[in-house]
């Protein structure tokens, strides 16, 4: 390890072959950079979507329209779901892949650096569009992140730019996951087998290559929305022919699998933080690869389930019940091998822990409320609700955003080579699930009660649980303000971190790197045994 | 059973005007909407238990298996038997679930042999009915004035759920509706009745329910549709046959004075 450690050292002093200051940045190939880039974007991303989330939570603070009209209104709520998954979760998860993939499998970088290189630079300006569309005439594309025709059609240029900004987003995620795919292929070091590799590995193996399945998918379904409004093309006009329906098919045939290239990252985060915390090995390895295997699978199978209100036969909402249903069953296998994980291990709780723990809780509420969901009966009441807001925001906040903290905790003393404030940490933790809670839990009953989601303005009998939910909407909004001091307090001032931070963590990046991680990461592979 | 179902989980939920609980979904009011209700207490409770009994289990590795308390880590990592039980049991409590959630999907779907028929026609942003049966029709109109919308006058008690002309249906008759969509893609929701069926333009989706007692139910349009998606109610008063007779009479000669509107509705069309 003394050679790799020397090597790396020599390189920290020879950069003189690399550009400087912001071009540094712009021509990097480095897998550090660019995972660095992507977290600092996706965080930039999700303060404005918060900003966003907040507009909608201040207009339903209380009944009768007040800060927004109501295509505002719309626009808001559909550029908040767009940003969050396009340019907050995802890019977030795809920083973690650069920065730990090739440190977990023992390789010098990604398969194709300058590929790495575009991919990234694809997202500033997509996002660029998508704001840039809220000042055009018409205003941003005001039909929910769902983008469903006759609706979409009769939108403004607002809509042509966030198809635009999709086409690119999508180019930017389907290079990535080539790269990604090719890089666990081929770099592992000598003698990790597949199933050696951490799950983190695992998990966005797989996940890539739902990507590649279903990013083209979705680039198709906006190319026909965008010729059905400028090409006179009638593919979801009945009037030409066309069914409305289809794009509905088309497009959840994406956004099923959406919501596990969400959550499966996210799964290989925690799989990392609760052993390491546990000082206990992961329990079922090999079932957790092929629950995830089989959750990626049956994604696949589940998309009209997004659709039972649209009339369907009903030999199709039964297949599609119990299709969805199924997923439980992977999903709770992953839950107990975790809770198997902790059992009779030596638990600390450390932030990343803290969150990885608020994590398996409210997932595993989403997950339940998921379940409650594909009862078709059951999901014809609470379809387009509050319920399903709620449902939605446990699993991808609760579950994909606050992996992401215990992520960012874990690796940040990896990463710079400094520690977090632990204090603040864990203020950072309790504000956010308290708020959280406050935020979404009321969101079930408006739901159960049946205020129907994406209205500006709701009956009074709503208004005592939106106004606990806009509360908490701002609490949780100012509590990620903290997180952003607690990184930036790190990086300028942290103490400097030990070896090994953490006592339990066990993959290469830990056991067969420095602390901070030199710029390339392994010169040599490390051969595994 | 079902009554001590309904009631018994969030008894502690105050009551509204109309003796809706807060806290869960609105008392049923058609036979279907009552096997929602039910179903979703059934698997709701389900759900609560494995809830309990899950974290019940990381809870207690919380607090006893701390390093802080001194505990050791173990250091097993499988156990065939075990995965194989929680990969079993889940799969049968699913089988639970799915067989009466099955029965109401195939009741749910059987729109045959109604006492009569609707027509709901879904415009930005009004609904537009016409009884197939009766030759009647005409539109329903959001009649919360704008002045409580812009907090220029307080809210009425029906704020955002009151409209010029309800649909109105007779107690207790099989009612099925067809809808379908002038412009966008709309959804006729009225969650006492368990109903909630797209509008969609270019095609026509049925549905049905069968009102259990008379009053007046209300609802939202539940798909976006643009800028008053949030403007759209739905009101179905469901009075008394008598009642309903009267009332179809009365409409009949109001609609033989605007020719047009009846020429649209041709009552033979079944």
């Amino acid at each position: 390890m003394a050679a790799v450690h020397g090597h790396a050292e020599s390189h920290a002093h020879g950069h003189e072959h690399h550009p400087s200051g912001l071009m540094r940045w712009v021509t990097t190939t480095n897998h550090k950079d660019i995972g660095t880039m992507y977290l600092w974007f996706s965080f930039v991303m999700f303060l404005v979507g918060g900003v966003m989330a907040l507009t909608i939570r201040a207009e339903l603070f209380q009944p009768g329209l007040q800060v927004v009209n109501p295509d505002f209104f719309n626009q808001m709520t559909t550029l908040h779901g767009l940003i969050m998954v396009f340019g907050a979760i995802m890019p977030a998860f795809v920083g973690f892949a650069n920065w730990q993939i090739p440190m977990m499998i023992g390789a010098p970088d990604m398969a194709f650096p300058r590929l790495n290189n575009w991919s990234f630079w694809l997202l500033p300006p997509a996002a660029l569009l998508l704001i840039i569309s809220m000042f055009v005439p018409g205003g941003a594309a005001a039909a929910g992140w769902t983008l469903y025709p006759p609706l979409t059609v009769q939108l403004g240029m607002g809509m042509d730019l966030t198809i635009f900004a999709i086409h690119i987003l999508g180019m930017s995620s389907i290079m990535g996951s080539i790269n990604i795919i090719t890089t666990i292929l081929n770099l592992r070091a000598p003698g990790m087998t597949l199933m050696k590799m951490p799950l983190f590995v695992w998990t966005w193996l797989i996940t890539a290559y739902l990507l590649i399945a279903v990013m083209p998918v979705l680039a198709g379904a906006v190319t026909m929305l965008l010729t059905d409004r400028h090409f006179d093309t009638h593919f979801f006009n009945a009037a030409g022919g066309g069914d409305p329906v289809l794009f509905q098919h088309i497009f959840w045939f994406f956004g099923h699998p959406e919501v596990y290239i969400i959550a499966i990252p996210a799964f290989g985060v925690i799989s990392q933080v609760i052993p390491a915390f546990s000082r206990k090995p992961l329990f079922g390895y090999a079932s957790m690869v092929y629950a995830t295997a089989s959750i990626a699978v049956l994604s696949f199978l589940v998309w009209a389930h997004h659709m039972f209100t649209v009339g369907m036969p009903v030999e199709a909402q039964l297949y599609y019940m119990y299709a969805t249903m199924l997923i439980a069953v992977p999903t709770g296998v992953k839950v107990f091998n975790w809770i198997a994980t902790m059992w009779r291990g030596s638990l600390t709780f450390e932030t990343p822990m803290l969150f990885a723990l608020g994590f398996l809780f409210l997932f595993t509420i989403g997950g339940l409320t998921g379940l409650i969901l594909a009862i078709t009966p059951v999901d014809i009441q609470l379809h387009d609700t509050y319920y399903v807001v709620a449902h939605f925001h446990y699993v991808m906040v609760a579950g994909a955003l606050f992996s992401a903290f215990a992520g960012v905790y874990f690796w940040l003393p990896k990463w710079t080579g400094r520690m977090y404030d632990e204090r603040l940490g864990k203020w950072h933790f309790w504000l956010s699930i308290i708020f959280f809670n406050v935020t979404f839990f009321p969101q079930h009953f408006l739901g159960l009660a049946g205020m129907p989601r994406r209205i500006p303005d709701y009956a009074l009998q709503f208004a005592d649980f939106n106004m606990m939910s806009s509360i908490g909407a701002f609490g949780f909004g100012l509590s990620q303000l903290l997180f952003l001091y607690i990184v930036l307090k790190a990086i300028r001032s942290g103490e400097k971190a030990p070896e090994k931070p953490w006592e339990g963590a066990d993959s290469l990046e830990w056991t067969a790197l420095p602390t901070p991680a030199p710029y390339h990461s392994f010169e040599t592979p490390p051969v595994i045994k | 059973m079902r009554q001590l179902f309904r009631g018994a989980p969030f008894a502690l939920a105050p009551s509204l005007a109309l003796g809706a609980s807060k806290y869960n979904l609105q008392p049923p009011e058609s036979p279907i909407a009552a096997q929602i209700y039910d179903l979703h207490t059934i698997i709701l409770t389900i759900c609560v238990i494995i809830f309990v009994v899950v974290f019940a289990f990381m809870f207690y590795a919380v607090f006893k298996h701390r390093k802080a308390a001194g505990h050791q880590a173990a250091h097993f990592h499988e156990n065939t038997t075990v995965e194989i039980i929680w990969t079993i049991i889940p799969f049968f409590i699913l089988v639970g679930m799915a067989y009466p959630a099955t029965k109401t999907v195939i009741e749910m779907k059987d729109t045959s042999v109604p006492d009569m028929t609707i027509k709901v026609t879904g415009y930005q942003w009004k609904w537009h009915y016409d009884y197939l049966n009766e030759g009647i029709s005409f539109y329903s109109n959001l009649a919360t004035p704008k002045e409580q919308i812009e907090g220029r006058a307080p809210k009425g008690e029906h704020y955002l759920l009151e409209v010029d002309n309800p649909l109105v249906v007779p107690v207790g008759k099989k009612v099925r509706l067809l809808t379908t969509a002038g412009d966008v893609i709309h959804a006729w929701f009225v969650p006492a009745f368990g109903v909630k069926q797209d509008a969609i333009p270019g095609f026509i989706r049925d549905t049905w329910f069968r009102a259990n007692t008379p009053g007046v139910y209300r609802g939202q349009c539940a798909e976006l549709c643009g800028k008053d998606h949030g403007f759209m109610p739905i009101v179905v008063k469901v009075v008394e046959q008598a009642e309903y007779d009267r009332w179809v009479a009365e409409q009949k000669q109001k609609q033989a004075g605007g020719a047009v509107q009846v020429s649209e509705a041709p009552g033979a069309a079944r």
